[in-house]
């Protein structure tokens, strides 16, 4: 009702919590184009995440290591179970899989470059492997995928480690799509399709599906390879107790678990906000998981989805993870949404920050396009230092919390050293509300 | 010619020693003999040799092969000569699902029926059926040929891109965005070729083409109903 | 994670065979399923007035004969028990509508894995040649069997929740893939009265099928109606009294091929479960199409 003006008493105008102005632009879009809404990036909606959780600092019952002084570990060995060579990571956090063709032949290799200064690895994507991210990753992993764009038996020998994904947090279930903008000359060749298609990755792989039939697809990579590479399997966030528990069964060295909020580089909005679980939620069940089969540690367990910061690896490595990866945050790392950028941002209609429109291939920093020009303005060496940065900044905030709570090596943090601020976050991580012995859920679940 | 007897020597010896042999080395040609249907047999092989596998074979055998010709004078399991690159592989029996699935190169020859998926996301790999294919043959297949001299199963080239499908008996059902294709003199020298090539005796005149309408390559709304 | 078998005889000539190529068949798929191993047999008839059932206790000690001797005297009939592995074969001249609710409520400890006139049920952990052996299967006559093997997804391997499911008077079902929609059949099903013995989604494929038979389906109807309720990945071999069936979703990307000639009908995961089978290098192989019921039954 308008104001009337005779009067100083009137309703002003009020706005529904369920209609809120997202939810009435997005009817409204859906109503004018008939299409759903396509981006890149991950969860954006709140969820239950490790912000919830606390360390407990050392005391009087517990003793704390002297910051700066007294060393504490960061190293993680991956593919200890069956392959002859296992690989060594300096710190526990690794760069997660995205493909050329999502992003840039600079931000691949600034990726690596990244990685390498740091000791750590990097991961293909759908797409194949470029001989620059070869050529800049000390340490790489190759992603086997459903849809085997690029696949290659050379690229395979050519790795330190195979990456078979199953699914990825974002859209557990769901396959992708690269829209044909961001079909390169050299994209398309490498995917051995025309250009300017948009190109669908599956959802299954060709030639096997369940358990069974994977033991033997980890069979024959490990033939074709000489029995030398760890073997991963890559699971979206879902069922992860009996997902880990099969990607064990299935001979898999190492298990990939990646939740909700871990990014993609295009996929339906409504696949990232309403399918699959934040990570807070599915690490303990993993972890459930591997001790029942023992094998906790034995099979190492990499989770991924919204890690920030130091704390973010602390948290996840107290719950039992080995090691964490980062998509988004790296991107970020390299120059992802920086505000030098706003005045581009402000005519895609978005701004520094909120830009998400990864699949379009329009990206003002260079990095999720295959524009020879946006390409061309970010510099592989510096973007790489940045990352460099970013990855040691996480490392030590790491050490700085492993430190108070008295462990020498970051692999001592345990599920005992955390408490939880709300029931929520205490249930899925199974942890203490703070203040009390109370572990919500316990009996119920895992 | 080298005998391997599988019951003796342990199939990840056999890879390994197929996998090894040096470009220069005149071990040619192998035979391994007492397979019992194991999986991951003769692949990622390299060198131009010739293996023969006599009897069932199971999953994903000669996969990812390079250069090598592979025979397999049996039955065959699920994905046999999967992402082949290059070489020939040829199968006397009949094939389970997915042979040929994503191969990039080379001949892959199946002298009886295949099963489900055929060819699927095959990405430059000629296949020639002597008889016919299961259900959903060339799906999203993206480049080279499927050649089937008997039937195909119902959704023949679901999503397909540009594969060439060439089909002599009846076809259950075309899937989504698979249309038949005119076939041009091209097409039918292409056709001869592969025939002779693989040695079935058929008349490419009797052939039917199949490929994409081209109508899903860009999402549309008005195409929902195909999604 | 299993491996799947079944074999149907149409020639009669064959069935002192059956038992001793069924234990090939499972051997074959002995990778697919280290664990464990379950095989259904319909074998050596009893007559129109008793019924047969296979029960089971882990305890190889258990008084199965003192079990026997009480049934007799509760119903007041003849009832034998013949002890195999950690399981025991029980005929007893009753029907089997008295015979099963007395060993529910007085043997709660025995677990009643298969019954009828025809089909005998052995489950138990091991290698399928192992278990093969220890039921003596080699030397089981028969019309039709059907086996399964088990790589188990928990850390403790038993036979709870193992194939084939017995829902029904001589049926069973083997079950390759997962259902998607279980949760909600297993309600709707309990509501029409059928009872489950565990939460497993291939129990709700049994059941169901038994269900749709009790309603007067025929086999191919059963299965065909099971086609458009069941959702999920799927590759059913289904045994009944005179009736062999196969079936498989509308993806089929669980494995599965079959062989048939005059003589025999027979399925597998793999071919090489079908590799030994008399003539088989003569036999029509093929794999199942997806969506598409195949049934045989004898004459």
């Amino acid at each position: 009702m308008s104001a009337p003006t005779n009067t100083p008493f009137y309703t002003p105008p009020r706005f529904s919590a369920t209609f809120d102005q997202h939810s009435i632009a997005e009817i409204q879009r859906a109503a004018a184009t008939g299409i759903y809404d396509i981006r890149g990036a991950g969860t954006k909606r709140r969820v239950p995440h490790f912000d919830d959780l606390l360390f407990l600092g050392a005391s009087i019952s517990r003793y704390p290591l002297e910051g700066y002084r007294e060393k504490c570990g960061t190293n993680v060995v991956l593919g200890t179970r069956f392959a002859k060579k296992p690989i060594e990571l300096k710190i526990p956090v690794t760069i997660a899989g995205m493909s050329f063709g999502a992003l840039s032949g600079p931000a691949k290799e600034a990726l690596g470059r990244g990685a390498t200064a740091m000791g750590t690895s990097t991961t293909t994507g759908d797409g194949g492997m470029t001989p620059e991210e070869r050529g800049h990753s000390q340490i790489l992993v190759y992603q086997y995928l459903p849809s085997r764009y690029g696949m290659n038996p050379n690229d395979l020998r050519k790795a330190d480690a195979i990456e078979v994904v199953v699914g990825q947090g974002a859209k557990p279930g769901g396959g992708g799509m690269l829209l044909g903008q961001k079909i390169s000359d050299r994209v398309a060749k490498m995917r051995n399709l025309p250009k300017g298609i948009d190109q669908r990755s599956a959802c299954r792989h060709p030639d096997w599906t369940g358990p069974d039939d994977l033991t033997i697809k980890i069979q024959e990579l490990r033939e074709i390879t000489n029995w030398e590479k760890p073997i991963y399997v890559k699971v979206g966030a879902t069922r992860p107790y009996y997902d880990t528990a099969l990607a064990v069964k299935s001979g898999a060295d190492v298990v990939v678990l990646d939740g909700m909020q871990g990014g993609t580089a295009a996929t339906q909005d409504v696949f990232i906000e309403h399918v699959g679980l934040p990570i807070l939620a599915a690490i303990r069940p993993a972890v459930k998981a591997l001790q029942d089969l023992d094998m906790h540690r034995k099979v190492q367990l990499i989770v991924s989805g919204g890690i920030r910061n130091g704390a973010d690896v602390a948290k996840a490595l107290a719950l039992g993870a080995d090691a964490v990866a980062i998509g988004t945050a790296a991107l970020i790392a390299l120059g992802d949404n920086d505000p030098k950028w706003e005045e581009e941002y402000k005519k895609l209609g978005t701004t520094a920050g909120a830009y998400d429109d990864w699949h379009e291939g329009r990206d003002p920093a260079g990095i999720t396009t295959q524009d020879p020009e946006l390409a061309a303005r970010l510099d592989p060496v510096k973007a790489g230092h940045r990352l460099a940065n970013y990855l040691a900044v996480l490392t030590m905030e790491a050490q700085i919390i492993a430190r108070a709570c008295g462990k020498s090596h970051l692999h001592n943090l345990e599920p005992e050293d955390l408490v939880a601020l709300t029931v929520e976050s205490a249930a899925m991580a199974g942890v203490p509300l703070a203040g009390t012995s109370w572990i919500p859920g316990q009996g119920g679940g895992y | 010619m080298n005998v391997i007897d599988l019951t003796k020597t342990p199939l990840r010896e056999v890879n390994q020693r197929l996998q090894s042999i040096s470009a220069d080395s005149n071990e040619r040609l192998w035979k391994l003999t007492n397979l019992h249907g194991e999986h991951a047999c003769a692949v990622g092989l390299t060198q131009p040799i010739e293996v023969h596998i006599d009897g069932h074979i199971g999953y994903y055998c000669a996969g990812m092969n390079q250069e090598a010709t592979v025979v397999i004078h049996g039955q065959c399991g699920m994905g046999v000569a999967e992402n082949m690159m290059s070489g020939e592989v040829r199968v006397k029996g009949n094939a389970s699902s997915a042979a040929g699935a994503t191969g990039q190169g080379g001949l892959l020859v199946i002298e009886g029926d295949a099963g489900t998926r055929c060819g699927i996301s095959m990405k430059g790999i000629d296949i020639v059926v002597g008889g016919s294919v299961g259900a959903m043959s060339g799906f999203m297949a993206q480049s080279g040929s499927l050649v089937v001299c008997g039937d195909a199963g119902a959704s023949l080239g679901d999503s397909i891109y540009e594969a060439r499908l060439y089909v002599q008996g009846k076809v259950e059902s075309l899937g989504s965005d698979c249309v038949e294709k005119k076939m041009t003199p091209h097409h039918l020298a292409k056709l001869e070729r592969l025939l002779k090539k693989a040695g079935i005796d058929a008349d490419p005149k009797k052939f039917k083409r199949y490929g994409s309408a081209r109508k899903l390559y860009n999402f549309h709304v008005d195409n929902a109903s195909s999604y | 994670m299993c491996g799947i078998v079944g074999l149907f005889l149409k020639n009669p000539s064959l069935r002192s065979k059956l038992g001793a190529h069924l234990e090939t068949m499972l051997i074959g798929m002995t990778e697919r399923g280290p664990d464990s191993a379950g095989i259904a047999v319909y074998h050596s008839p009893v007559a129109d007035d008793r019924c047969k059932l296979t029960l089971f206790n882990a305890d190889t000690a258990y008084p199965w004969r003192n079990l026997a001797a009480d049934l007799g005297k509760a119903l007041n009939t003849k009832a034998e028990a013949t002890q195999k592995g950690n399981h025991a074969l029980l005929v007893a001249q009753a029907d089997e509508e008295k015979v099963l609710p007395w060993i529910r409520t007085q043997h709660p400890d025995v677990r009643i894995m298969g019954y009828g006139q025809l089909m005998e049920v052995y489950k138990d952990i091991g290698l399928p040649a192992e278990v093969a052996t220890r039921y003596g299967l080699k030397n089981m006559e028969g019309s039709h069997a059907i086996g399964h093997t088990r790589m188990a997804t928990e850390s403790a391997v038993t036979t709870e929740g193992s194939h084939p499911f017995t829902p029904a008077a001589d049926m069973c079902l083997v079950h390759n893939g997962s259902l998607s929609n279980h949760n909600n059949l297993r309600k709707w099903l309990r509501k029409n009265g059928q009872e489950f013995d565990t939460d497993n989604d291939s129990e709700v494929a049994a059941r169901y099928f038994a269900y749709r038979l009790s309603e007067g389906a025929t086999l191919k109807e059963a299965l065909e109606a099971g086609l458009k309720d069941l959702d999920g990945f799927f590759t059913f071999t289904m045994g009944t009294k005179d009736g062999f069936a196969v079936v498989r979703d509308g993806i089929a990307c669980k494995p599965a091929v079959m062989a048939e000639n005059d003589d025999w009908v027979a399925m597998a995961s793999e071919f090489r479960s079908l590799a030994y089978l008399p003539n088989v290098e003569k036999a029509k192989i093929w794999e199942p199409a997806p969506s598409t019921v195949y049934t045989w039954s004898l004459q």
